[in-house]
Formats: structure tokens, C-alpha cells, sequence
């Protein structure tokens, strides 16, 4: 079978990521492989400082690569400028940070519109798929609250759909459930693969949270910066059900 | 650029201290222009009324009206010089008034002119013997139209047949008489001053080409180094303390706008340090520096606007409350314009200060635990 780029969403050969702090070099990333399908959820686990955040970065054009390649739905990003690194951010990826990190005198709705006002304007277009979003992520009556008018679980929500918002090929989210309960950790974690699933889109999840391995199509683990065994968690799940 | 928009209006109450300080800025640069202008209007008056292009004063007047004396072989000389079109006397002396109505000790200072050639607005026939046309400034001292005025010591009656603006001399309200008015006026107060028939003070000249100062030097020359012939403006520029006043001001202008721009930098300094987590975020989803800034350029923009707004209509609060002859402050368009004009500058010039820190917000850190 005969593969073209775009049916991954990412591919990311040999890809190094060093820090030099000072005169010291920290390796983040050591010659990492991995492929996510086009419609896949990638769990990656790790312990703390084993680079996963910088994983994620390097993907969604944050951050450059010392040395590899990376191949963003079929968009080899390695080499691109700032400036095309910022287009590439705005069109092509979505990110949900840690910390929800929504502008706090923007409505909800606002704050996923910013994505489009940010670029060349869709106007009527982007209105109705914020709608849609927030429908879909429950919170078409909370769609003018304030952040502050908000809980933790809605924001976290708010900024899922901002993630959505330009349609893109790949989802990151970085510890997306760490600041929520169990609960809503796992409400959340549904709603995520739901979003991803029902729209084809393909998403990394960074956690520490074991439980969200089980709604991941395959969990990757990484210790040192090294990819060290990426094994398919969907049957396991199955199984447990 | 919807986003910096909607920042100042959902927390005005981040804005308001910058705006309030702007605002006193601009009000502070538009009162101090505003004096500086009333105060020129008031001593440029009756020069910038004028039709002729030139002055010519004799040289050892030290290019002053009262000091100067033009006798009737000098002006055939100026008559003489090619270019020349048309050459007028003027004469001045400054009395106290006597005005109907005010008690027998309340002079109010005037200067009278005699001229030849109309200023601008008057009609091209100069007015009969004792009559007169006065400043419409004189107004409020209870100058009217048909009424009386006796002039100094002497009580010299002139009649007012009528007003003309902005022709105020040396800070005084001004009466435009015939030249024979004026030497009648001079004798019988200032016996010492007297000036004989067919002298003037000083001439206006018109003049045919464009080259109003090479024709200065033409008149100087014909009259073998008799007069001191100077441009309108620049025997505005001689007038006493005329460019004095205006270096005074301006450098207080300047230092005005030089606080604007650091105000404006600084504020906006500080609000884009507490704005780094934000544009971090803004700039992970895609957001540019450029756009990032322009919404800090526009934010300054629209809080310099409001305050000038607000200097603009406290300056034209002032100008129709300040009593008419009390202080010399005038609210121009055109000051008020180059204010806002100013301190736009400033504020642009202003955000200069916050660029650095926009382009050198990283998008990474919107990502990692550094925040
Ligand atoms: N900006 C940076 N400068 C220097 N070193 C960095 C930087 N960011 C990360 N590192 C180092 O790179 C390594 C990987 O960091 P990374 O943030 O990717 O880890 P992580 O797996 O996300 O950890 P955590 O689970 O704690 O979030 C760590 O050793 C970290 O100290
Ligand atoms: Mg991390």
C-alpha cells in the first residue's frame, strides 16, 4: 500500500530538541519517531521533565526542532520561518494548554471568534462554527459569560472549542485535565474524544492521569526525551467495558 | 485589532488614570498655546492686517513704529524704486480713552493709527477727519458705533463709524484713522512728538513681484542706508518681546509633548508587561507581532483622542467663559488640531517604547509551566 503524506497526521523522524542553558545542553528530545493517523488519539505519558510538553511544542509549530523532521498534515514545518510558523499555528493546529488560558473580558463565544480575528476574517462563517462548537461542547447558554462567570470544567470546555475552531488536522492538549477532578477530568476527556472522533481529527493528549490512556487509540510513553514503547490501549479498553 | 477595542471598553478602569493624565496634558498644551496665540494676536494685530508686503522704518528707528520718522524726500525716494507699486504712511500713538459711560479716571489704552492704505477688511476710503474705525476688541470696553471717544490729555474727540477685527497693537485695543486724524491727535497731546505735515512714521509699500525681500534691499539702497525696510512678518518678529514670547512658549510645548510620550511609554509599557501570559497565548494560536501591536498602537490612539477630546472641550469652555480683553487666550482650530496632532506623535512615538517587549514574547511559554 502506497502511502501519501496528508493520510498522517503527523510524522516526526529523528527529532532532537536541545536547550542550551548557559553552557550546559539539556537534551528534551532524543531522536524521536512517531506517526499519528490522520483520525488517531495519541495518549503520551511520561514522567516529569521526560519532554512532553516540548514534544507537543515542536509539533504545533511552538517550537523548533534541533535537529529532525516534522510533518504536519502533509506540511513539512521543519524549516519554517516564525512567520510562517505563526500562519501555520493559526490555520493548520490546535492547542489547549494546562492552564485555561482564556482572555478574561472576552465572552465565551468572543474567545473562540479571536481565532478568526486574529486572521483574515471568515465574519459570518466563523460565527456560526463557534456556534456550532459551543452547542456541541454544551455551552450554547453560556456563550456570552465572561471567563470569570465560568467553572473550571466550562472553561476548560471554552477552550477546547477554541482549539476547534480553524478546523485543523491535530489537536495537542498539554495536561488538559490536571486542574479539574476526577469527574469533570473525565467529562472533559469524553467530550475530547468525542470532538476528535466525530470530526476525523487527530489529537495528542499529554497527561499524567493514567485514566485517559483508556479513551487514547494508542498510549505513548516517554522517559528522557526517548519514545520508549508506544502500544495500542483501544482493545485494552474495550476489554475493561 | 476587535480584541484591543474591546479591552478598553469592557475595563475602562484600566484607561482612565492614562486618560485622565493625557487629557490634563492636552489641556495644558492647548491653554498654554492658546495664550501664546491671543497673546501674539493681540501685539501682531494691526501688522498682519495690513495689505503691503513690506515696511520701511528709518534706520535709526531700531525697527520701531514710534521711533521711526519718514520725511517727505524719503518716501519720494521709496515712490522711486522700480517694482514699487504703491507706497502709504502710517502713523501711531498710543493715548489713554476716554469712553461714554465709564467714570473720568477709567482710561482705557488705545492706539491709534493713521494710515493710507486701508488695512484688511476696511473699506478703500480712508475716513474723514476725526472719524474713526476701531478694534472690535473695543467693544467690550464700551466703544460703540456713532459714540464719542476723547483721546489723552487733550481730550481729542474722535467719532466711531464702525469696527474692524483682529487689529489689536502691543496688547491695546486700536482706532484706524486718516493720517491728518493721527497728526492731530499727536500734537495736541504729545507736543513733542509732533509730526509736521507730509511726515510719516513709517511706509507700507506694495510691491509688483513676488520677491518682497529683494525689494526691501532695493528701497534701503535707493535711499542711501536711510531706511530699514523689513517684511511684514519679520517687523512682526521685531516687535518687542514677539519672539521671546514665542520661544518661552514653544519650549514649554515641547517639554509638554516630551511628558506626553513618557506617560504614554510608560503606561503602556506596563500594560504590555502584564499582558505577556496573554499575548503568549494569542500568539500560540497564531497571532502575529504585528497584530499584537497594532492593537497596542490603536488602544493609544483611541485613549489620546478621548483625552484630547476632552482638552478640546474644556479649552472652548474657557475660551467663552475668560471675559473678552481679560486674558489674552484664543481656542483656534488650528491650535487645537496641531495639539492632538502633537501628542498623537507622542503617543505613537510612546508605544515605541512597549514594541520590543510584544516581538519578544515567546508562544512556547504559552505552552510549558512557565507561567
Ligand atoms: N525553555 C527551556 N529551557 C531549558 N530547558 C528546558 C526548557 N523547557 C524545558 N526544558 C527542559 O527540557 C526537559 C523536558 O521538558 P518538558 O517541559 O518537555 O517536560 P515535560 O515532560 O513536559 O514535564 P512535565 O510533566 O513536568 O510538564 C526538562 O529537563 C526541562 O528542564
Ligand atoms: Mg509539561
Amino acid at each position: 500500500m502506497t502511502t501519501t503524506a496528508t493520510d498522517f497526521a503527523l510524522q516526526m523522524e529523528r527529532v532532537s530538541k536541545i536547550y542550551s542553558v548557559g553552557d550546559a545542553e539539556v537534551v528534551a528530545l532524543d531522536q524521536v519517531d512517531l506517526t499519528v493517523d490522520a483520525d488517531e488519539i495519541i495518549a503520551l505519558v511520561g514522567p516529569s521533565g521526560s519532554g512532553k510538553t516540548t514534544l507537543c511544542s515542536i509539533a504545533g509549530g511552538l517550537l523548533k526542532a534541533t535537529d529532525g523532521s516534522v510533518i504536519v498534515g502533509g506540511q513539512d514545518i521543519s524549516q519554517y520561518t516564525p512567520k510562517q510558523l505563526t500562519r501555520f499555528r493559526r490555520e493548520s493546529v490546535g492547542f489547549v494548554f494546562q492552564t485555561v488560558n482564556l482572555v478574561p473580558f472576552l465572552t465565551a463565544r468572543e474567545n473562540l471568534l479571536v481565532v478568526d480575528e486574529i486572521g483574515p476574517r471568515t465574519g459570518r462563517r466563523a460565527k456560526d462554527r463557534a456556534d456550532q462548537l459551543l452547542g456541541e461542547l454544551g455551552l450554547a447558554d453560556r456563550s456570552s459569560n465572561l471567563p470569570a462567570q465560568l467553572s473550571g470544567g466550562e472553561r476548560q470546555r471554552v477552550a477546547i472549542g477554541r482549539a476547534l475552531m480553524n478546523e485543523p488536522n491535530l489537536v495537542l492538549f498539554d495536561e488538559p485535565t490536571s486542574a479539574l477532578d476526577t469527574q469533570l477530568g473525565d467529562q472533559v476527556v469524553n467530550l475530547i474524544r468525542h470532538e476528535m472522533k466525530s470530526r476525523g481529527t487527530a489529537a495528542i493528549i499529554v497527561t499524567h492521569d493514567e485514566r485517559i490512556t483508556h479513551y487514547a487509540d494508542r498510549v505513548a510513553r516517554i522517559v528522557d526525551g526517548r519514545i520508549s514503547a508506544v502500544r495500542s490501549a483501544r482493545h485494552l479498553h474495550r476489554h475493561q467495558v | 485589532m476587535k480584541l484591543a477595542l474591546r479591552e478598553l471598553w469592557r475595563r475602562p478602569g484600566r484607561f482612565v488614570v492614562a486618560t485622565a493624565i493625557l487629557a490634563l496634558i492636552a489641556l495644558l498644551l492647548m491653554v498654554l498655546g492658546g495664550l501664546l496665540d491671543g497673546l501674539l494676536a493681540g501685539s501682531t494685530g494691526a501688522l498682519r492686517a495690513q495689505r503691503g508686503q513690506l515696511i520701511v522704518y528709518s534706520s535709526t528707528s531700531r525697527e520701531s513704529l514710534v521711533r521711526s520718522h519718514i520725511t517727505p524726500p524719503m518716501r519720494k525716494e521709496v515712490e522711486g524704486v522700480a517694482g514699487v507699486s504703491q507706497v502709504a504712511g502710517l502713523g501711531s500713538v498710543q493715548v489713554g480713552a476716554r469712553v461714554g459711560g465709564r467714570g473720568p479716571r477709567d482710561l482705557v489704552p488705545v492706539v491709534l493709527f493713521g494710515y493710507e492704505l486701508p488695512p484688511k477688511s476696511l473699506p478703500d476710503a480712508v475716513p474723514a477727519y476725526g472719524e474713526v474705525y476701531a478694534d472690535d476688541s473695543l467693544q467690550a470696553e464700551g466703544v460703540k458705533k456713532g459714540g464719542t471717544i476723547r483721546l489723552g490729555p487733550a481730550r481729542t474727540p474722535v467719532r466711531v463709524i464702525g469696527f474692524l477685527r483682529d487689529s489689536r497693537y502691543s496688547g491695546q485695543g486700536t482706532l484706524w484713522g486718516s493720517l491728518a486724524t493721527w497728526r492731530s491727535v499727536l500734537a495736541a497731546n504729545r507736543p513733542g512728538e509732533r509730526a509736521g505735515e507730509g511726515v510719516d512714521q513709517a511706509l507700507v509699500v506694495r510691491v509688483a513681484g513676488a520677491d518682497a525681500s529683494g525689494q526691501a534691499g532695493a528701497i534701503d539702497r535707493a535711499t542711501g542706508g536711510a531706511t530699514k525696510t523689513l517684511t511684514i512678518p519679520q517687523a512682526i518678529d521685531a516687535l518687542p518681546g514677539v519672539t521671546q514670547q514665542q520661544t518661552v512658549f514653544n519650549q514649554i510645548i515641547g517639554i509638554t509633548v516630551v511628558i506626553a510620550l513618557v506617560v504614554v511609554g510608560l503606561f503602556f509599557a506596563l500594560i504590555t508587561v502584564e499582558r505577556i501570559g496573554l499575548y503568549g497565548v494569542l500568539k500560540a494560536v497564531g497571532a502575529s507581532s504585528a497584530i499584537l501591536f497594532a492593537g497596542v498602537l490603536l488602544q493609544a490612539v483611541v485613549v489620546t483622542l478621548i483625552a484630547s477630546a476632552i482638552g478640546v472641550t474644556v479649552s472652548l469652555a474657557l475660551a467663552a467663559a475668560i471675559p473678552s480683553g481679560s486674558i489674552p487666550f484664543v481656542a483656534t482650530p488650528s491650535r487645537l488640531l496641531t495639539s492632538t496632532a502633537y501628542l498623537l506623535i507622542a503617543a505613537l512615538l510612546g508605544c515605541a517604547f512597549s514594541l520590543r517587549r510584544v516581538l519578544k514574547v515567546d508562544p512556547a511559554a504559552a505552552i510549558g509551566g512557565e507561567q
